[in-house]
């Protein structure tokens, strides 16, 4: 399972950024939504997680793993906050804010795909 | 495995149970540290005064402090009144910043006969706060071999004898691992400080702090090297520390601004990851890439220290380790830490010792074992490198002071000045790895020569000149120690600043304060005393400030930023000295600027200073260095540098070596060097605020704030 972009698609609309941190965090904060939508260029750059599990290596605690269906996911307790993870994220896709003990991203839930206006971002599987 | 464990600690006899209220961290502060006292098993708790925290941080500084209090100048390192101290800092445990998770022992060393101090990874000094305390500080000697456990998680602290667990570190940290873990999950949450079994018969002894490897699924350690720590633990009779602590989150520490720490680990993580593969490559080889760059610079100790670099260095550089080391992403020796130098060979088979045929783990080697144990013992094959590596740390030896010693040892045996039937047999030349692997085993052994050459450096000169009738002076001048400590593994010769980095140390000659080779040598960009002067002051502080706060040195220059070499000062490194104001301030909601920062190490150096002058040392006279470590002393040394020798002569001496014989000519340029040395001592002494004969003045101490009236009283006798 991963989240594909289709940048050319967005409108920078915001949606996916407030869907994800509701569902995740219990309130729309773009800053705790584990996708972002950034301009760049004279275009739009999607930053979430490709799931190549990276961190996985990087993690000292074996708190990161790949699950079943191919999504890389992070056992909170075993994490000790460290962030190296976010560091040596290739795409920097690995997110922290400061009211949330653990990094945080994107499991493929679908939930912003489902709500994105224009198509987007979607799921594959 | 299970039922062996089971067995071992039925052994156990309990001697006395300390329960206590759990705490949390506030600020990177438990406010009380843990005294233990082994001869009557007195347990207590111990308030940390805001006056403690003021004038002396934490890890190194509290370590300082107690020692102090507990020792008077009469104090030998194997009275029972001698402390070993261990503690963190306010930003060890820190989980975010690489290198946050050092530990600090401080005691009364057995070589050097005053206050030494070591910092060392792995996780013991994070637990232990975590699990309440600050420091540990144990006084006393037990009357036979125990275990010290520190349960963080139920509030327990215990005394019990063990009598049937290894002393050797590779078994006991496994033995104590497994009997003190709940699961394999809970491993992770135990540390193990232990020796071996070397430490009992020599005066080199070092201490191994252990961390469990989850990925390997063993344990692993780092050791406390320096000034025989090792040797005082097995005095006391203390086979192992072991703290417990699980729970472990990104704000255990409890710091004022979790926000900024986040940020400073983050930016911290992301440059190790842009750019540790064009730089050092910490990640990949550890400290091993340094021998290439110390042999290609000159600067490689061979044949103690006659020369510095070697035809055959490149057996053993990092090309080769690449091909030994078992690389994870994640060899750091505490969380966070993505310099990750900690390497290890994970399977190598011994060839030699009671533990041949049986296949170990090796952690290391690094920089200075491999120079130590092998191109200053003139020995260039890694598998020698990696049995006496592993030899040492399960003894419980220290490396560089093994590497050093031995050195030192066949240079005395090639000049006759010992022979065959002084070391049983063992044919010492340089180069000669079987000889010196078996004077290892003696060690452990304690038996042979071993036992002798086991005493350092500076009491076999003694042995040598007063019961083999060799020459004093040559032996001062080719026994590479000072204070009491051998040499560290860098070739000083070539750089005044280095020779003053090794000589105006507290401890002796460790690296660990001031690292200028480069600086002074390389880029030239220490020309006057007063430059050289200025560095001896602010490095040393700089450096000592790792250890006030349970840091590592590792993560502030061997990796540096983009456009480091575009700053004002490089060699500082900016960008990261800031980043350690800004961590300090973080933490502790204390806000510091930089030079503040020096301020406190300042404060903490000169209190230490004070203290060598307690036990008797701290003059003038104890800042002297063997002249190996300044020029070339033989003939020989100085013909294979000729050139460069013959040119210094005629341009900075202004003596021409034209048709000179070259004794002359080591003779002329021995009397220039040996002034220099004295002029830079003269500078420093000015710069750190003491008089010429290196003693803090009282004005010094009253700036600092450390005018104590015993402190003073120490200093006046000087004045």
């Amino acid at each position: 399972m991963i989240l594909k972009t289709k940048p050319e698609l967005c409108t920078q609309c915001g949606q996916c950024e407030k869907v994800c941190s509701r569902v995740w965090f219990k309130e729309e904060n773009p800053e705790k939504s584990a996708i972002r939508v950034n301009s760049k260029g004279d275009g739009v750059l999607i930053n979430v997680c490709n799931q190549c599990g990276e961190c996985i290596e990087v993690c000292p605690t074996e708190a990161i793993y790949r699950a079943k269906n191919g999504v890389v996911r992070i056992d909170k307790e075993k994490c000790v906050g460290c962030y190296s993870c976010v560091g040596f994220c290739p795409t920097m896709s690995m997110f922290f804010h400061k009211d949330v003990q653990e990094p945080f991203k994107c499991v493929a839930c679908g939930m912003c795909a489902k709500e994105c206006p224009t198509g987007a971002i979607y799921l594959e599987k | 495995m299970k039922e062996s464990i089971e067995k071992l600690k039925k052994a156990h006899k309990l001697l006395k149970t300390f329960e206590y209220e759990l705490k949390e961290v506030n600020r990177g502060y438990t406010d009380r540290t843990l005294y233990i006292n082994l001869s009557d098993n007195t347990i207590k708790s111990k308030p940390v005064t805001q006056e403690m925290k003021d004038k002396f941080i934490g890890g190194r500084g509290f370590g300082l402090w107690y020692l102090w209090n507990a020792v008077t100048g009469n104090t030998k390192w194997n009275n029972p009144e001698n402390e070993i101290i261990i503690s963190t800092g306010p930003i060890g445990g820190t989980t975010q910043y690489p290198g946050a998770g050092k530990s600090l022992v401080v005691s009364l060393s057995p070589t050097t006969g005053t206050v030494v101090d070591s910092n060392v990874g792995g996780y013991f000094g994070p637990l232990l706060k975590f699990a309440g305390w600050d420091a540990i500080e144990i006084q006393g000697k037990a009357e036979k071999d125990v275990i010290v456990f520190i349960d963080g998680n139920n509030g327990k602290v215990t005394i019990e004898e063990a009598p049937e667990e290894a002393v050797d570190t590779h078994i006991l940290i496994e033995q104590l691992t497994e009997m003190y873990a709940d699961s394999e999950e809970d491993k992770r949450n135990i540390s193990v400080v232990s020796s071996g079994r070397a430490a009992e018969h020599t005066l080199i002894g070092m201490l191994n702090f252990s961390f469990y490897d989850p990925r390997r699924k063993f344990v692993r350690i780092k050791q406390a090297g320096r000034g025989g720590i090792g040797t005082v633990f097995r005095d006391k009779k203390i086979k192992a520390l072991v703290v417990k602590y699980a729970g472990v989150k990104g704000d255990t520490n409890k710091p004022a601004d979790k926000d900024t720490i986040n940020k400073l680990g983050i930016k911290m993580h992301k440059e190790i990851h842009d750019l540790d593969d064009m730089q050092n490559s910490m990640r990949k080889t550890g400290t091993s890439y340094l021998v290439k760059i110390m042999n290609d610079y000159d600067l490689l100790p061979t044949h103690n220290f006659k020369f510095g670099s070697h035809p055959e260095a490149e057996k053993i550089s990092s090309a080769e380790w690449k091909k030994w080391f078992t690389v994870t992403k994640t060899d750091g020796c505490w969380y966070g830490c993505t310099l990750a130098c900690a390497k290890t060979v994970d399977v190598y088979e011994l060839k030699t010792g009671p533990y041949k045929g049986q296949k170990v783990c090796v952690d290391g080697p690094e920089y200075e074992t491999i120079a130590g144990v092998g191109s200053n013992c003139g020995i260039f094959d890694p598998e020698y490198i990696l049995e006496c590596n592993f030899y040492c740390d399960t003894y419980g030896i220290d490396t560089i002071s093994f590497g050093t010693l031995t050195a030192f040892v066949m240079e005395c045996y090639e000049n006759g000045i010992i022979n065959k039937e002084i070391t049983g047999g063992l044919e010492l030349n340089f180069g000669n790895k079987e000889a010196a692997m078996e004077l290892l085993h003696q060690m452990g052994r304690g038996e042979g020569f071993g036992l002798i050459a086991g005493q350092g450096v500076r009491r076999m000169k003694k042995i040598f000149a007063e019961e083999y009738g060799a020459d004093p002076d040559f032996l001062q001048d080719i026994g590479m120690e000072a204070k009491g400590m051998e040499y560290s593994e860098y070739l000083p010769k070539e750089s005044l600043a280095q020779q003053g980095g090794y000589g105006l140390t507290n401890k002796g000659p460790q690296h660990d304060e001031a690292w200028l080779i480069f600086m002074d040598m390389v880029n030239n960009q220490l020309p006057t005393f007063e430059d050289k002067a200025e560095a001896l002051h602010y490095f040393p502080m700089f450096r000592t400030w790792f250890g006030l706060n349970g840091l590592c040195k590792l993560p502030w220059n061997d990796i540096v930023p983009e456009d480091n070499a575009r700053t004002d000062e490089p060699a500082k490194v900016p960008e990261h000295v800031q980043n350690y104001v800004d961590l300090f301030s973080a933490v502790t909601g204390k806000k510091i600027t930089k030079e503040e920062l020096i301020l406190q190490s300042e404060r903490v150096y000169n209190f230490q200073r004070v203290f060598n002058l307690k036990m008797g040392f701290g003059t003038r006279e104890h800042d002297r260095i063997p002249y190996r470590s300044a020029g070339p002393v033989t003939v020989e040394e100085y013909e294979s540098r000729a050139d460069r020798y013959d040119k210094q002569l005629k341009e900075l001496v202004g003596f021409d070596p034209e048709g000179k014989s070259t004794e002359e000519k080591v003779k002329v340029l021995r009397k220039y060097r040996e002034e220099q040395y004295q002029k830079l001592c003269d500078a420093v002494y000015k710069r750190r605020g003491w008089n010429e004969n290196g003693i803090p003045t009282l004005e010094t101490l009253k700036r600092l704030g450390i005018d104590y009236p015993d402190v003073v009283e120490v200093v006046k006798k000087h004045l």
